[in-house]
């Protein structure tokens, strides 16, 4: 059975009816975003399903998720708080922001809080160098950026993402 | 000398990404005079004779590009380039999204110029946003008929995607951005056959970058002879500079082409923080050259004649990237070749282990753990992968590197024992 197609049948539909009829394999990078939503990395099951709809082998699907940064096989934070240190930003104190982030989060580059909500991670430009630094903050199926952010206001997005997360348990 | 806005209209036009406010501001008058009145190889002529030329760095004359597509082979597609992703670029990304249906009219009608009834707009996967923000205008002009079956009571059907891409800069080369909308590694294509004649899908493909194609219905709007007052006369029309890194004043400066990096960078850029002088200037991003910012790079104007003749370096994205004094050659070419490693895609020998050893080289350099010869190795190193690569990623990895290293040696020096 194919769980992800059985839980998603309508918008899945709608991934395979962007592309020419003959091609489901253009489908797959779009369903690996679908099938990280759940909980955040790309399941062994769910390279199955995907490689079923797309009429492509697993291996290929394991491939893509391999080769594009924001695909991910293993679980981490709920929230990915992605930092660009490339050259315009790090001219702009991206690097030492990153730093003091980690310190003030209690956190290294790469790991994950106690509470499994917060990763963060030092990636490559995000097209925000007039804006730095800038952060994006991947995580629950969407992307979202953040820009000319200090310490003091990329904490208030941390604790904005706890507090969001609580209030879910509370329901 | 003040032009009117013509691609950053937004910044005078408040809610412009609104269909209605678009329409109220001449919005769709092209494409509904190109589907209704003219011919294909009317919008193409019209793009030809304005002599635009492709604004996401390599420079090639749109409308000739156009042309390059044969008719005896169906289906054509269009695709917008929206992989914005060199460091020191985020032009697109204003225009998407504050301008986004002056982009989309001139996907329209680059599509009707070859038409193509099946367009995309690639994004780099960090645009989730812009990406939801396109799709919902996509959807405003389905209601609205400018897009669909017979669009605007012609003959001629259109629909429009967007694709995702997942954090992969190679993407936005053309033919590695075709592979991953097919679902594939993006890894670039060996050429020829050029998209042109196998592209999408196998089929003729047009890919035009986000700025070039805003640029497409202003020009159909007001003809080849209105676009051509601006600029110079192998570089016509207006060109979006991003300007970053030390400089007080980083943004988007919408000019016309030829203005020189003095002007940008003191007149608009309001000059270097903390009254400091400018040691170098990399006008295409991290792909470019490091030039001494000397007399005759500040008054070279910015157009693609000039910065090559006067600077041995393309204008590129003319992503101006200013580099004052207190900043250190060889930490920059780190920076850049560190990028590059990140990005290289793996398929060619020369940039993917080239990139890695001139990574390691350089941190070993700034640990203060190298040799003089060390910075002999490292131009080696980039010497090897120079004009060796299927796509440009191998050699703009060098760029720095090796005018690094020839103009600023003493900077790699400062760190050898």
């Amino acid at each position: 059975m194919n769980e992800l197609l059985t839980k998603n049948q309508a918008e899945i539909s709608n991934i395979l009816a962007k592309y020419p009829a003959d091609r489901h394999r253009s489908a797959v990078m779009p369903l690996l975003y679908l099938a990280q939503r759940q909980n955040g990395y790309v399941s062994r099951q769910s390279v199955e399903d995907i490689a079923e709809i797309c009429e492509i082998t697993p291996t290929e699907v394991v491939s893509v998720v391999g080769f594009y940064t924001l695909f991910y096989d293993e679980p981490a934070g709920r929230y990915r708080i992605q930092v660009c240190t490339d050259m315009p930003c790090a001219l702009q104190g991206a690097e030492d922001f990153l730093k003091n982030l980690c310190q003030n989060v209690g956190i290294k580059i790469g790991e994950t809080t106690a509470d499994g909500l917060i990763t963060i991670e030092e990636v490559k430009c995000l097209a925000g160098c007039h804006r730095a630094p800038v952060f994006q903050v991947q995580g629950d199926g969407d992307i979202v950026y953040h820009e000319n952010q200090s310490v003091k206001s990329a904490l208030k997005v941390i604790d904005d993402l706890r507090d969001k997360a609580a209030g879910e348990v509370k329901k | 000398m003040t032009t009117p806005l013509i691609l950053l209209r937004h910044r005078e036009i408040p809610n412009l990404d609104q269909l209605e406010v678009y329409r109220q501001n001449g919005g769709f008058e092209a494409f509904r005079k190109a589907v209704t009145t003219l011919q294909p190889v009317d919008v193409m002529n019209e793009i030809k004779n304005s002599g635009l030329r492709g604004r996401g760095g390599a420079g090639f004359p749109a409308g000739t590009k156009w042309s390059f597509l044969p008719t005896t082979i169906w289906p054509h597609y269009v695709v917008a380039n929206a992989d914005e992703s060199e460091p020191g670029t985020f032009k697109d990304r204003e225009v998407m999204e504050n301008n986004p249906y002056q982009f989309l009219e001139g996907l329209m009608l680059a599509s009707y110029a070859v038409q193509a009834n099946l367009g995309f707009v690639y994004l780099r996967g960090e645009f989730w946003q812009l990406a939801k923000k396109l799709d919902a205008c996509i959807a405003e002009l389905h209601k609205a008929g400018l897009l669909g079956e017979k669009v605007l009571g012609s003959p001629y059907n259109l629909d429009l995607q967007t694709h995702l891409g997942a954090g992969a800069y190679i993407c936005g080369e053309e033919s590695a951005l075709l592979e991953s909308i097919e679902g594939n590694l993006g890894q670039p294509r060996l050429r020829p056959p050029f998209p042109a004649v196998y592209g999408l899908y196998g089929k003729p493909t047009v890919i035009n970058n986000v700025e070039t194609l805003t640029n497409v219905a202003p020009i159909i709007q007001n003809g080849a002879a209105w676009y051509r007052q601006f600029g110079t006369e192998k570089s016509p029309g207006v060109k979006i500079f991003c300007l970053s890194g030390c400089i007080n004043k980083p943004g988007n400066y919408e000019l016309p082409m030829g203005i020189t990096f003095r002007e940008l960078i003191f007149n608009y850029g309001g000059g270097v923080p903390e009254g400091r002088t400018i040691k170098a200037i990399m006008p295409a991003g991290a792909s470019s050259n490091l030039i001494p910012a000397d007399d005759k790079a500040l008054d070279t104007p910015l157009d693609y004649e000039s910065v090559m003749a006067n600077l041995g370096s393309p204008l590129g994205s003319a992503s101006v990237i200013v580099l004052d004094d207190s900043v250190n050659a060889a930490w920059v070419v780190n920076k850049t070749v560190s990028f590059f490693k990140h990005e290289s895609c793996g398929k060619c020998t020369p940039c993917r282990e080239g990139t890695y050893w001139m990574n390691t080289i350089t941190k070993r350099i700034l640990a203060g753990k190298a040799t003089k010869e060390d910075i002999d190795l490292l131009a080696a190193v980039a010497r090897q992968i120079q004009g060796k690569c299927l796509c440009p990623l191998g050699e703009f990895s060098v760029s720095a590197v090796l005018s690094g290293v020839q103009k600023f040696r003493s900077d790699f020096e400062e760190f050898i024992q």
